[in-house]
């Protein structure tokens, strides 16, 4: 087990080391664009009844900035590991596939998480968002967070260069997230929409976190548990299964 | 006695380019052996292999006795490499690096160890300096030293001393020395034969992914080489009849005579001064590694049995 916690602990090292940059920076964002959406939108929209906008937004960003930091994490260190070559001294050690897999993973865990709480601290300083059910959102969170980290570490494997990475970032990860329900309940969508939004998994991690705080949500709570856990079992199937058989990592 | 690697009929296929073909090699425990071709010639691939960066299309490898696929963890626990790559991690400092390597080969209190390579490797100022304020050199000590956190029965360097100064050269092979004679086998790559020479028990030259001499440096030496000759410059410039069939090549005005021994030198020499022939410049030719590798490559030699 020594090897396998000297991986994690250095995983979190890396991204504490460049904190500003890895937790502070998206925390920034995900407040500019909570104040620009309260400015713009807190008026004229009411998504559930007795549920300000606002309040109802803060679980979707906090979420959001899980879901992306969680990404960012393990595939940058993936790539710059596998650009700069000193993925060799990983290779070259006796760390099991399994030990590289979780280290990775729960490294990307807690940095979506401590970014996530960040966004959420703050926010609580200008809107009060109380949690009604926290173990169903922790739950949420985590197996969110997993995902993603999961995913990040497949895209930091596949991609041979920066370039491919931020089309995987870009092309995949923005847009599932940006339309999953973050800024509004997939109700309000033409009902086309509403069925596409259905195969996108990150609204189940959205939706299920948000019943968290609200008891409430566009879908029932266990169908997006059920969902979330398969597709967690799923990607962590295929992203072992690559670090096992050496997928453009072992010629 | 059980080999410190052994490698049996190992062949790797990049698409068209058939990198290793049908390789066998035991090296043995304690050995200081080399593995010396030219680019391309399979060498790196070889050790990728051994490491367990690189698969095999078939063959098997083990170290000491554990095989690197079926057996990696045991087989990883007893080689330390050094990459040819200057290869680092910018986030950490020197000592960082060591404690983290360690952790991953399960060591968690190293310090006394760590500190021992730190001192013999020269780094004491660099320690607790980020990697990336090192100079080249200085990682490449960093990397020898993060091979061996873990204290490997088998150490395999790929070509350490590339683009490494000459006092560091030096300090290195001095430590390589040291580690051979503490019972580490040695394996590495080079591009310097005379380091080879030097350095080396036994020697494998490898050629279009296959080996075609593997034996002592001295057995090589006098296999494939000529032999000794001496090369003489006259006035006036011509062989007495005598001394004709020992010519051996004529460059110049240069005459090269094959000898078998040192003492042959004394009977050339009355011959030339009874033919009232004066000896402008003489020079004595030793065979060498270079010899012997030059042969190789160009010929289609092969003298791996």
């Amino acid at each position: 087990m020594t090897g396998f916690f000297t991986l994690l602990h250095k995983e979190l090292l890396r991204f504490w080391k460049v904190g500003f940059q890895t937790v502070v920076a998206p925390m920034v964002s995900a407040l500019l664009y909570l104040l620009i959406f309260y400015h713009v939108l807190e008026a004229h929209i009411e998504v559930y009844p007795d549920v300000a906008y606002t309040t109802f937004l803060i679980p979707g960003l906090v979420m959001m900035a899980v879901i992306q930091n969680a990404f960012a994490n393990s595939s940058s260190s993936m790539i710059q590991s596998k650009i700069s070559g000193n993925i060799v001294f990983i290779l070259l050690s006796p760390l099991t596939y399994r030990e590289i897999f979780f280290a990775y993973i729960l490294a990307s865990m807690a940095r979506g998480l401590l970014v996530g709480l960040g966004v959420y601290a703050v926010t609580l300083i200008f809107f009060d968002t109380p949690v009604l059910l926290p173990l169903w959102a922790l739950l949420f969170v985590l197996l969110g967070s997993a995902i993603l980290g999961a995913l990040g570490l497949i895209a930091g494997i596949w991609a041979d260069k920066f370039d491919q990475l931020a089309a995987f970032q870009n092309f995949i990860i923005l847009p599932l997230s940006f339309l999953s329900g973050v800024f509004y309940t997939i109700h309000s969508l033409p009902i086309g929409w509403q069925y596409l939004s259905h195969l996108n998994p990150f609204f189940y991690m959205i939706d299920g976190f948000r019943y968290g705080f609200f008891g409430v949500s566009d879908i029932s709570p266990y169908i997006s548990l059920s969902i979330v856990a398969i597709c967690l079992i799923a990607i962590s199937y295929l992203t072992i299964w690559m670090l096992r058989t050496g997928y453009k990592l072992r010629h | 006695m059980l080999p410190a690697i052994a490698i049996k009929q190992v062949s790797k296929r990049y698409g068209n380019v058939q990198a290793l073909i049908d390789v066998d090699l035991d090296i043995h425990p304690g050995e200081f052996f080399a593995l010396l071709g030219p680019n391309g010639a399979g060498k790196t691939t070889l050790i990728s292999i051994i490491a367990g960066l690189t698969l095999a299309n078939s063959g098997s490898v083990k170290v000491m006795g554990h095989d690197v696929i079926a057996d990696y963890r045991q087989a990883r626990l007893n080689v330390g490499i050094v990459p040819q790559e200057l290869v680092f991690d910018p986030f950490f400092t020197v000592r960082e690096i060591l404690q983290m390597q360690s952790g991953y080969y399960g060591i968690k209190n190293n310090t006394r160890w760590i500190d021992e390579i730190i001192e013999r490797m020269d780094l004491t100022d660099k320690a607790d300096a980020n990697m990336r304020a090192l100079s080249g050199g200085m990682k490449r000590r960093v990397l020898v030293a993060q091979a061996l956190v873990h204290k490997p029965p088998v150490i395999i360097l790929d070509e350490p001393t590339a683009g490494v100064d000459v006092e560091l050269r030096q300090t290195l092979w001095d430590f390589i020395k040291q580690l051979n004679r503490d019972g580490h086998t040695i394996v590495l790559t080079t591009h310097y034969l005379e380091e080879a020479e030097t350095m080396c028990n036994r020697v494998a030259m490898l050629k279009a992914g296959r080996i075609v001499a593997l034996d002592e440096i001295q057995n090589l030496i006098g296999k494939m080489s000529g032999g000794r000759s001496v090369r003489l410059r006259l006035l006036p410039d011509r062989l007495p009849e005598a001394l004709l069939p020992l010519e051996i090549n004529r460059s110049n005005d240069m005459h090269e005579l094959r000898i078998d021994g040192y003492a042959q030198l004394e009977s050339i020499l009355s011959t030339l001064r009874s033919a009232k022939i004066q000896i402008l410049d003489i020079q004595l030719q030793q065979p060498d590694l270079e010899d012997v590798f030059v042969n190789l490559m160009r010929n289609n030699g092969n003298l791996a049995q």
